[in-house]
């Protein structure tokens, strides 16, 4: 499962914005995604993912993002 | 037996707060306020102390129903922002209306009104009271950090009431409480005991903005499915939800994730802030000021705040 391409296709949805514009270097705030948006795209994945992902880290660009989900998700798979 | 919603009230004071002058005290903007939270302006006590604001909802509320204070048998008071430690908001609010009846507060902070309904409702089905006031009450000014900009912008001052009478029209409800001092916390004033050597923490709100978001929308969203079930009807016969105002982007998500139509889900909190245990009632005496409420309409309340708790009840109008 790749987290980039499934946050990258959130982020797209949510500001209606060219795919190309959102790469892991992406500022979340330069996108205009703001922290409460980003809440919005995490509890969104744990639906589609059926996981909790308790959200406790200060995330900066898309990969900060892609890798505290990937963090959590291998957490819960060594639990 | 429960209780029938008889009567409504609310008053604010006069004094408004808008986001252009807020950002002459802190580093803010119009713009992020209203994208952030939703909050255009913002009404705030200059004179007024929290039962002051709780006395004059009641009394609205008392005055169109045609009742006096001596007919009232409880008066319940939702409230975090008492004047006194002790007399409670109830007891001055009782004192303002010249009433004789019991009168206590309940302390859980945006979800302590719909707590006060459910503990009304209990002294209805015991047969304990004919007619009884429940009051949300908060003057949230008192308790904000003035120099945080993130915080300062969200809250103001308000009270709603609501006159109850003996009826059949409180139908289900869930009350909820997760222990957790993390993610939302007031702490009271700390005293000055020369024996106390624990920590004293300033005396404001500190609240998670990521955290208390994830909390509501998913209380929001399973309370109310829950209620729906428990008063044996589907979530899409709900007439009006009247959520807690804390913030519109909480409501705008909670509704994208219930089938209920938006337009059912009520929205003030443009002009007052989050206004904490007196948002509800503030809510249900505008809408049903405006007319909005048909008889036998299926209203959701539900709230969700500091605690944690939660709490979401069906009544019908």
């Amino acid at each position: 499962m790749d987290i980039f391409e499934k946050l990258k296709a959130k982020i797209v949805e949510k500001i209606d914005c060219d795919p190309s514009k959102v790469t892991r270097d992406t500022s979340l705030i330069g996108l205009g995604i703001d922290s409460l948006d980003t809440v919005e795209m995490i509890m969104d994945l744990e639906e589609e993912l059926g996981v909790e992902l308790e959200f406790d880290e200060a995330v900066t660009t898309v990969d900060d993002l892609v890798k505290f989900i990937e963090k959590r998700l291998k957490e819960k798979e060594n639990a | 037996m429960s209780f029938r919603i008889v009567s409504t009230g609310s008053y604010v004071p006069e004094r408004i707060l808008n986001n252009e002058e807020l950002s002459h005290m802190v580093e803010t903007n119009d713009e992020w306020i209203t994208q952030r939270v939703g909050i255009k302006e913002r009404h705030i006590s200059v004179d007024e102390p929290t039962s002051e604001l709780g006395y004059k909802a009641a009394q609205r509320a008392l005055d169109a129903a045609g009742v006096t204070a001596d007919q009232i048998d409880m008066i319940i008071c939702a409230s975090i922002t008492a004047e006194y430690k002790s007399p409670n908001v109830a007891c001055m609010i009782q004192k303002k209306l010249g009433a004789t009846c019991p009168a206590m507060d309940i302390n859980c902070a945006c979800s302590a009104f719909v707590f006060a309904l459910e503990t009304a409702a209990g002294y209805f089905a015991r047969g304990k009271v004919n007619r009884m006031l429940v009051v949300g009450a908060e003057r949230l000014s008192a308790t904000v950090d003035w120099t945080h900009r993130s915080t300062c912008v969200i809250f103001g001052d308000g009270a709603g009431a609501v006159l109850l009478e003996k009826g059949d029209n409180y139908l289900s409800s869930r009350l909820h409480s997760y222990g957790d001092n993390d993610i939302i916390r007031i702490p009271n004033y700390g005293g000055d005991s020369p024996f106390y050597k624990g920590p004293i923490e300033k005396p404001v709100i500190n609240m998670n903005g990521q955290e208390t978001f994830k909390f509501a929308v998913k209380s929001i969203c399973k309370d109310i499915a829950d209620v729906a079930a428990d008063a044996g009807i589907k979530v899409e016969d709900i007439s009006w939800v009247v959520p807690h105002q804390a913030n519109s982007r909480i409501i705008d998500f909670a509704k994208k994730k219930l089938p209920i139509p938006g337009d059912r889900f009520y929205l003030n909190i443009e002009r007052y802030g989050n206004t904490s245990s007196a948002s509800i009632p503030i809510a249900l005496d505008e809408l049903n000021r405006k007319g909005c409420f048909k008889r036998g309409e299926l209203l959701a309340l539900c709230a969700f705040g500091g605690g944690l708790s939660s709490a979401a009840c069906i009544i019908r109008w």
